[in-house]
């Protein structure tokens, strides 16, 4: 298996998803440069969490137009497996490879801290490793999380199971309380409608080891490992 | 000739950046305000070459795919000769 991690300018946490795919996961995984459309023959492709271009103009704007992007959404059409962490959401939402936007927090403050996810769906490449109602406690690190879109697209992420991850409390409830940035519905992540296009705001990279404090967001990676040897 | 372009987030989207400022000016005594909203503004400057119906079809064409995330935001533009 080998992942692609892409570098725009200003990603900074592409080094730690790096390190996850190689040292924890034991995967190939190479670096792909935001100029180049090469993807290297990857089988999955991770677009990491940072500040792309500066997240200048909205976060994601100008990253949706690098040359890399291109072969993503190529690549994503063909049904590779591309997963968005944090800005990595925030680009795919922008490049319509996932729907809907990623607004300001509401309480205006970047928020930092771990939260609680309820895993809506565990029948996607990315959470099959969990189980459906599963709380996964991974940290999130943001300004524009706030996820919004269009009563349609609610509904249709809904009826089609799309919604992966919601806040939640530590005991699986999901209340606006857990909601640290407005999302919608609690929204934390969804997939694309063929599943093999995740995006989320939490980062699974930063809870991958014991060192770390919390090993949960690994299975986001041993789930990628896992459905990618039998596909 | 200019170009200015302002970026707004749709009424149907709640802007809490502009509630905070509402709220702010409320708290300073400023009076018979009902709402503000907050957007972005650019001033493109336009080669002079131009005709107006092709800067105003290139303004337009930049406004909608890059400067607005129609999910979220509108704009509207004019021209300063």
């Amino acid at each position: 298996m080998k992942f692609g991690v892409i570098i725009f300018p200003g990603s900074n946490c592409d080094h730690d998803a790096y390190w996850t795919i190689q040292q924890v996961a034991r995967q190939s995984a190479t670096f792909l440069w935001h100029e180049s459309q090469d993807l290297e023959n990857c089988d999955a492709i991770i677009v990491p969490g940072g500040f792309a271009y500066g997240d200048y103009l909205r976060t994601g704007a100008i990253a949706k137009f690098s040359p890399v992007m291109e072969s993503v959404k190529k690549f994503a059409e063909g049904g590779g497996l591309v997963l968005g962490i944090c800005n990595g959401f925030q680009i795919l939402c922008e490049s319509a490879l996932l729907p809907g936007a990623l607004m300001r927090n509401v309480g205006l403050k970047y928020v930092c801290k771990p939260v609680h996810v309820r895993v809506e769906n565990d029948d996607t490449p990315f959470t099959q490793a969990c189980r459906q109602g599963e709380v996964l406690s991974i940290p999130i690190g943001h300004m524009e999380g706030n996820y919004f879109c269009d009563d349609s697209t609610l509904a249709q992420l809904r009826r089609e199971q799309r919604i992966v991850f919601r806040y939640a409390t530590p005991a699986g409830e999901i209340t606006p309380e857990a909601n640290p940035n407005g999302s919608l519905d609690n929204i934390a992540g969804i997939s694309s409608a063929g599943r093999n296009v995740l995006g989320m705001m939490p980062h699974p990279e930063r809870a991958s080891e014991a060192e770390l404090g919390c090993v949960e967001g690994f299975k986001i990676f041993q789930s990628l490992v896992g459905s990618m040897a039998t596909r | 000739m200019k170009a200015y372009v302002y970026v707004s987030l749709k009424k149907s989207v709640l802007d809490p950046q502009g509630k905070t400022i509402y709220g702010a000016l409320n708290k300073m005594g400023f009076k018979g305000l009902e709402a503000v909203r907050q957007g972005k503004f650019f001033e493109i400057t336009l080669d002079r070459d131009l005709t107006k119906p092709e800067a105003q079809a290139e303004v337009e064409r930049i406004a909608r795919e890059v400067l607005t995330n129609p999910v979220i935001e509108e704009y509207r533009f004019s021209f300063e000769d």
